[in-house]
């Protein structure tokens, strides 16, 4: 089985995001970059797969500017078999990504697409089902546990309330959960032998995709500050707080 | 040791480390201060991060990171407990730097593939009841019985022994001597009939590292089990490895360090008293600077002297120096941590009283204070003497 895992580039996690002085976005500036935590575990479950014995090559590709290919290498040193980097530094929106990513894999072939549920930048999530419908395979979103059943692939699914069980046939997309599995970190000799790995070079020109945004931003704003608490007298005076000042009740 | 490992790896594996730290040891600390031990999926993790040989060369499994890389890690590690860097550093430390520097090459092939992958477990028995500081005073003897010697004595305070699968035992071979150089660094494996672990101490800080006494009696191990196949070299070769042990303790006090005074800051900036953050306070600032000023210090210090040894340089002066001044200033750090956090800070449960706790030892092992002042003294003085 030969495994695709798209891999985005993202603000780091444990960064505190600022919004630019002029509200076209969020400052990235001599800001941390690292791999969207999504894809770390859908990087990993793919290597669980490989690990298992039931997959054999694990393809990571990513779309986004030259400094993206980092990200794939992390991919690679987590275990990933090698790399492909569709460069561009136009703004790339979801369905941009789900066309390119739908190339690839006419180029590729493979039986699996694994890739986070959703970028935690934008939190568009949206990307892995517009690639499965582009390619017309079944999909199963927010897995939380993967299983080789047969001829096809078992996912579990964390659904309001309680847990989904499909059975898909392959070729299929998977998007992760976060509780999925906790991505492993990369030892020093496989960052090291990450770096010998190939990484091809692909533009959207090349792929014959239009990525041309269809959705402008208009302004981002930052949250509003969370006030500062207040210790109420009685039980009363609480409901009626929340009653009358914050209307949750 | 290997300088083949380009920056750019070595960096991104440090990055891994910090959110190893972030993600997988901080929040255990608590559960390994209830439970005093490091649970097993961590140990695990630490195994397939390579983390056991992080000082063995790559020949016998390792990852041979130099002295100066050792030190970055170590800073890095520091700002988790003390419990997790114990479970791997006495097999990097003492314990098969010993083997490295003096083994013959069947005893490095018989044991640091092992210790680098963690399979074995090491410990490194040198103080002893009657002889701390004046190590050279051992008691512990090795007597030699045709192929094999017979150890009688006794080891104290011995970090990782409860959980060893080997001891690196420095006893007196030469009966005559009553110096270092009648000194030979022995291997014993656990199971070996004599050999005995008392029960774990309970002590003030460092839970979950566990010490404990270690007895010999009448233990038979053969005579290729000394290392390096040479009675005597055992004392010389705890000197040689001293200086990197010291770089180790400085680095892993000033991630410590810079933990406590994260741990501070973000208290301080949280806290209201008279209307406003207490990090509003000049007197509070005060603390926190001083401690940030100390921090910085250290942290030159100690990759001065860990890049000084990674080139082959001299690095006695620099090591003790840094292992000196890194122990008592991150005894200050946590000290004015605890003021800062009034009341909270001496209540169990929050970090920052684990520190206090946990920083303490740093000023007695590896070389006390004091005794790391008459290395500095000493060798300052001999230019002028
Ligand atoms: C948690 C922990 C882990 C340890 N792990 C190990 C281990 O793995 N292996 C091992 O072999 N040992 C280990 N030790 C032992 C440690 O190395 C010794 O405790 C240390 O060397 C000091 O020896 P001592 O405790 O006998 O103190 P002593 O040597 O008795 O010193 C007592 C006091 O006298 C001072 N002093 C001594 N000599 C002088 C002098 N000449 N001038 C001025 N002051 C002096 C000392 O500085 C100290 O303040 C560990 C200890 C602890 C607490």
């Amino acid at each position: 089985m030969k495994i695709l895992v798209p891999v985005k580039r993202v603000v780091d996690y444990n960064v505190k995001i600022r919004v630019r002085s002029d509200h076209s976005g969020v400052e990235t500036n001599g800001v941390k970059m690292s791999m969207n935590p999504f894809d770390e575990i859908a990087v990993e479950a793919a290597i669980r797969l490989k690990e298992a014995g039931a997959a054999g090559e694990i393809i990571a590709v990513s779309a986004g500017p030259a400094a993206a290919s980092e990200t794939i290498r992390t991919a690679l040193a987590m275990g990933a078999d090698r790399g492909i980097l569709v460069q561009s530094d136009a703004e790339l929106q979801p369905l941009g990504v789900a066309k390119l990513l739908a190339a690839l894999v006419r180029q590729e072939s493979p039986d699996l697409v694994i890739m986070g549920k959703q970028a935690i930048d934008d939190d568009m999530n949206a990307t892995g089902q517009m690639l499965a419908a582009l390619l017309g395979w079944p999909q199963a979103t927010f897995a939380s546990a993967i299983a080789v059943a047969g001829p096809g692939i078992e996912v579990t699914r964390e659904i309001d309330g309680g847990l989904e069980t499909l059975s898909l046939p392959l070729p299929a997309v998977i998007t992760t959960d976060l509780r999925l599995n906790e991505p492993r970190y990369a030892s020093l000799p496989n960052i090291m032998k990450a770096r010998k790995k190939t990484i091809d070079q692909l533009t959207p020109e090349a792929l014959g995709v239009d990525v041309t945004p269809r959705l402008r931003t208009l302004r981002v704003e930052e949250p509003p500050r969370r006030q500062a608490g207040r210790i109420v007298g009685s039980v009363d005076e609480l409901v009626a707080a929340l009653r009358d000042e914050a209307k949750v009740i | 040791m290997s300088d083949n490992i380009d920056e750019e790896s070595f960096a991104a594996f440090l990055d891994g480390m910090r959110r190893f730290v972030r993600e997988r040891l901080v929040p255990a600390e608590q559960q390994v201060e209830e439970e005093d031990e490091v649970p097993d999926s961590i140990v695990m993790e630490m195994m397939n991060l390579g983390l056991f040989g992080i000082g063995i060369p790559p020949e016998y499994g390792g990852l041979g990171l130099t002295v100066a890389q050792e030190a970055r890690l170590s800073i890095v590690l520091g700002e988790a407990s003390a419990a997790f860097r114990f479970v791997f550093m006495p097999n990097v430390g003492l314990g098969s730097r010993s083997i490295l520097i003096s083994g013959t090459d069947a005893q490095k092939r018989a044991y640091l593939p092992r210790l680098a992958t963690g399979a074995l477990r090491a410990c490194f028995c040198l103080t002893e009841p009657g002889s701390g500081s004046d190590a050279a005073s051992l008691r512990t003897a090795a007597r030699r019985d045709g192929d094999f010697y017979v150890i009688n004595g006794s080891k104290r305070f011995i970090s990782n022994a409860p959980r060893a699968d080997i001891f690196v035992v420095m006893a007196r071979t030469d009966a005559q001597s009553s110096s270092g150089a009648g000194i030979s660094a022995i291997i014993v494996e656990r199971g070996t009939p004599g050999l005995q672990v008392g029960p774990a101490e309970k002590k003030l800080g460092q839970r979950g590292a566990p010490i404990a006494d270690v007895t010999f009696d009448d233990v038979r191990v053969p005579a290729e089990n000394l290392i390096g196949g040479r009675e005597g070299l055992g004392f010389s070769t705890a000197m040689k490895v001293l200086d990197a042990g010291r770089i180790s303790v400085a680095a892993s006090a000033v991630g410590m360090a810079r933990r406590i005074i994260d741990e501070a800051s973000r208290y301080a900036v949280q806290r209201t008293q008279f209307g406003q953050p207490i990090a509003k306070f000049q007197l509070i600032q005060a603390m926190l600077a001083d401690s940030e000023t100390e921090y910085l210090a250290g942290h030159a210090l100690t990759l001065q002297a860990a890049e000084t040894l990674s080139r082959g340089g001299d690095a006695r002066n620099l090591a003790a120096a840094a292992k000196y001044f890194c122990s008592e200033s991150v005894s200050r750090i946590a000290d004015r941590a605890v003021q800062i956090l009034g009341g909270a800070g001496y209540i169990s449960g929050h970090p920052i009283e684990r520190f206090y706790r946990d920083s303490r030892v740093l000023r007695i092992y590896e070389g006390t204070s004091q005794i790391l002042q008459l290395v500095i003294a000493r060798t300052m003085l001999k230019g002028f003497e």
